[in-house]
């Protein structure tokens, strides 16, 4: 077992596979169980709220306020060892977490309202100062000697290891309000989020809303402050939100999303710390959800990075394709004959007109769907149906051509680069209308005619 | 003898180091703020851990070339990410700085577990709060060896790296700072005439990264993160020339560092504490004291300075409405007539502004007090007839020009009355068709009717 090892002994044991379901089913001891549910009500809570921070552009907000809670712990704790009590008191640490993340929030504000300075700089400034305030007052604590102020660092890096039950239900409990709260005032984020100038003419008190809004990134923090540590509650602020963009473009799907992924990585993270207690439980928890963070940015089906590329490729290989198709039939165009008989044109006829060697895998495809044929010596034609795909795709260029002279007003000689952007994604309904539109103005082009042609091809076929 | 020995042992390499690491992040984080990405630098400085770390497991020594590469390669590895994360995932550079340093930062404190699980200790709270205090330096003993080659070589290795550094980030800013002027307020402008605003924005983060690297171990990330914002954001306050920013930010990076170093160095024996404060922790919050006083008292773009500014607007405008309610009774009633309080009040309503523009007038004897009621004194008509005539120039023109009506153009008047000097009166004049008569029949008063009259 892990926790039994000696100080001496520091290398990374991995515990049995029973252990792991034991501790992941929550049957491994009332404190391991009550840490894990409060991390992951933790992450639910800092997901949803997290989600109005981003779309509300204050993502940095918590970085601030929870590097700003440094000096109020550290406040809290003198000011308790001054009164001669013990130090490390939970919850008047946190309740100083709190008074100083409020001051750092206000500080933020006045120094971006009121001066020059832009938010970010306001942020990166009050966080600078807040954390370096709260250094010095951690080296005066370490140098007092009481001896309890061990357990101060573990608010930087998040330690869950060292929690007692009853502190890890109290934050459980915190963290299951805050998430309450939030969706309480979910139709009120929403319109702040999207909005603000319009839900302030609305009548809605959208300073009031913000507040709210930082008020709960501030619960967030405090509660998080145990586990997550300092440093990295940001994170779960951010990724769980940042992650839930990827997969929606709708809040709500989007607020249950980050809340899942959050809750995700914080109950794994928290039995994963549980299951390594010499890792620090922040880094574990944001671990998990940077693997989600990355899954989600790769794999998440219409907006990821994934279906994003294989949707731009998928363009450019039609665009290919049907550069292909136009090519063929535009230079054979200035002969009907050859162009019905199917004439083939050699692969360096083609570059030429082309302007580039075909695409190898756009000739593979176009031969496997039936519209293209290698003869023996290299050279390629279309085939019957080839040549109405051609037909068709010309027409299109054509029509949009036609369309952008008439009513574009540029010059014929100007739109055959335009028409190339657009001719691609003409669907069949646009294609009706714009030669029912071309038609009425007796601009109609006949596709197999090349007489109809805006470029006659003579230099295209000499 | 021995004291200054002391001092140039203990004292000086960790204040040199400060200093000239402060001037490097300044310098850069001058441009920064300009570009309102300022918080790059908290990024990077938190994602070289995972670098530093790595460069530990590999090459399994504390060779300091070895963890600077590692370190710098991490801070632009993090660059690129979080211009990937903004282009390819379409998230705001600040949720993707957030996303992108706290990922890396969690990695780093994992393989901080990898590296203790091999007995390379490690300390990610000196690389937080820096090891300022333990840098010193065995001197030459007689001050005639101080200055050779020999001696300064001997320095400890972090005051030479930050020298090296802050030489390197000035040659840098020197010869590209046409470059970086022009991409940091307008890179649409800098790319279409040319410059590549990309490479400039990833090579002033190359010079981030190496200014944090090599930084951060002598003074730990979180002065580094103060050092880039502070002093630049300080001096943005006092001045709207890019120069003058960057050569004052420096001075307030200079005095900024040692006023930090003295009070966390022998403050605590100052108050008679026995406590030792950590240095970095007081650099930055003495940083933090530059920034809070430039915020409220510098004279044009600090709080209080803006608040005095509206004060006399508002005292200036309460005195000209005033004068120009007695110049109308007057108008009316003949030269000298009395006005009282009560009547200002129901003009121009608001007590408050009656109160404030008599006290005001009677002090610069504008007006006189006899028993309730007010009179123009000499200099005081000379300038109420000029608010009057702008006033009824303004309602003229509105009327004339704009072609508004002319029951709607007193209030709008009433405004620009304030605002408006001789020479743009004179102006207005020549552009009425009748610079005699206002909209509503009454005389618009002369430039000089007064002296003419006397």
């Amino acid at each position: 077992m892990a926790k039994a090892s000696s100080l001496v002994d520091v290398s990374v044991q991995f515990p049995q596979a029973d252990e792991i379901i034991k501790v992941l089913l929550l049957q491994s001891g009332h404190n391991t169980a009550s840490v894990m549910l409060g991390a992951g009500f933790l992450g639910v809570a800092a997901g949803v709220v997290g989600t109005f921070a981003l779309l509300r552009k204050r993502a940095l907000m918590g970085d601030a306020i929870a590097h700003a809670s440094l000096p109020g712990i550290c406040t809290a704790f003198l000011l308790l060892t001054s009164l001669g009590f013990a130090g490390r008191n939970l919850f008047a640490l946190l309740l100083g977490a709190t008074f100083s993340g409020l001051l750092c929030i206000a500080c933020v504000h006045l120094l971006a309202r009121h001066t020059r300075l832009s938010e970010d700089a306001a942020i990166g400034a009050v966080l600078s100062v807040f954390f370096g305030a709260g250094v010095v007052l951690l080296s005066i604590i370490q140098t007092l000697g009481t001896g309890n102020e061990g357990g101060l660092h573990d608010f930087i890096y998040g330690q869950t290891a060292a929690m007692r039950r009853v502190d890890a239900l109290v934050l459980a409990y915190a963290a299951g309000l805050t998430l309450l709260s939030s969706l309480l005032m979910l139709k009120e984020f929403r319109i702040v989020c999207f909005d603000s100038a319009f839900a302030e003419v609305q009548g809605w008190p959208s300073n009031l809303i913000d507040a709210a809004m930082m008020g709960l990134v501030i619960g967030v923090t405090v509660i998080g402050l145990q586990s997550v540590g300092i440093i990295l509650i940001v994170a779960l602020l951010i990724v769980p939100a940042a992650a839930a963009r990827f997969w929606t473009e709708n809040l709500n799907i989007m607020t249950l999303t980050a809340g899942l992924i959050g809750g995700i990585s914080g109950y794994f993270g928290a039995a994963a710390s549980a299951l390594f207690p010499r890792l620090p439980a922040g880094a574990v928890i944001v671990s998990v959800c940077g693997v989600l963070f990355a899954l989600s940015m790769f794999f998440a089906p219409r907006r990821g990075v994934l279906a994003t590329t294989l949707r731009h490729s998928s363009l450019s290989l039609r665009v290919a394709r049907e550069h292909l198709l136009r090519t063929i039939y535009e230079t054979l165009e200035t002969s009907p004959q050859e162009l019905k008989a199917g004439k083939a044109l050699s692969i360096a006829e083609l570059k030429n007109h082309l302007g580039a060697v075909p695409n190898s895998f756009v000739v593979f495809m176009l031969r496997t769907q039936g519209l293209l044929r290698r003869q023996a010596d290299g050279s390629l034609a279309l085939t019957e149906s080839g040549f109405a795909e051609a037909a068709r795709v010309t027409r299109n260029h054509r029509l949009w051509e036609e369309y952008i002279v008439l009513h574009g007003q540029l010059a014929v000689s100007h739109v055959d680069y335009s028409a190339d952007l657009v001719e691609h994604v003409l669907s069949q309904s646009i294609v009706a209308e714009l030669v029912e539109v071309l038609r009425r103005a007796g601009r109609l082009p006949q596709h197999a005619s090349p007489a109809e042609s805006l470029h006659p091809l003579t230099g295209g076929a000499a | 003898m021995s004291n200054l020995h002391q001092i140039i042992s203990l004292d000086l390499p960790p204040l040199l180091t400060a200093v000239c690491a402060a001037l490097s992040c300044t310098l850069l984080g001058n441009f920064l703020l300009l570009r309102k990405i300022s918080l790059m630098g908290d990024a990077i400085s938190h994602s070289v851990l995972p670098g530093i770390v790595a460069a530990f497991l590999i090459s399994n020594h504390r060779d300091p070339l070895t963890i600077f590469i590692g370190a710098a390669a991490a801070g632009l590895l993090s660059a690129v990410c979080i211009e990937t994360l903004r282009s390819l995932g379409n998230l705001e550079p600040g949720a993707a700085m957030g996303v992108v340093f706290s990922l890396f930062f969690a990695a780093g404190i994992l393989l901080m577990e990898g590296a203790a699980a091999r007995h390379i200790d490690l300390d990610a709270n000196c690389l937080l709060y820096g090891q300022l205090e333990s840098i010193f330096w065995y001197p030459p003993t007689s001050m005639a060896d101080l200055l050779t080659v020999d001696a300064l070589w001997s320095l400890p290795p972090q005051v030479l790296t930050s020298i090296g550094v802050l030489i390197a980030c000035t040659l840098f800013v020197l010869l590209l700072f046409k470059e970086l002027k022009l991409t940091a307020f307008d890179p649409a402008l800098a790319t279409s005439l040319g410059f590549n605003a990309t490479a400039v924005h990833y090579l002033l983060m190359v010079f981030v990264a190496t200014a944090v690297v090599a930084s951060f171990e002598a003074v730990g990330s979180i002065l580094v993160i103060a050092m880039i914002i502070c002093p630049a954001a300080t001096a943005r306050l006092f001045t709207d020339n890019l120069r003058v920013q960057i050569a004052l930010s420096a001075v307030i990076a200079i005095a900024t560092t040692v006023l930090g170093y003295f009070l966390g160095a022998f403050g605590p024996e100052l108050v008679g504490r026995t406590e030792s404060v950590s240095i970095a922790g007081s650099i930055t919050l003495a940083a933090g004291f530059f920034l809070t006083t430039a915020a409220l008292f510098a004279p044009q773009y600090g709080y209080l300075g803006r608040q005095i500014r509206h004060r006399r607007l508002a005292l200036q405008m309460a005195l000209e409405d005033v004068l120009g309610v007695m110049f109308r009774i007057e108008e009316a009633r003949g030269l000298a007539s009395p006005a009282n309080r009560e009547v200002m009040v129901e003009t121009l309503g608001g007590q408050k502004a009656v109160d404030m523009g008599i006290a005001y007038a009677l002090r610069e004897k504008l007006i006189e007090k006899s028993a309730d009621n007010f009179s123009l004194t000499e200099r005081g008509r000379i300038r109420a007839q000029d608010v009057v005539r702008s006033h009824r120039l303004w309602e003229s023109y509105l009327v004339s020009r704009l072609g508004l009506q002319a029951d709607h153009v007193h209030d709008t008047a009433m405004e620009l009355e304030h605002f408006t000097d001789q020479p743009m009166a004179e102006k207005l004049a020549k552009r009425l068709p009748n610079p005699e008569l206002d909209p509503h029949g009454k005389k618009i008063p002369s430039l000089n009717s007064v002296d003419d009259e006397s």
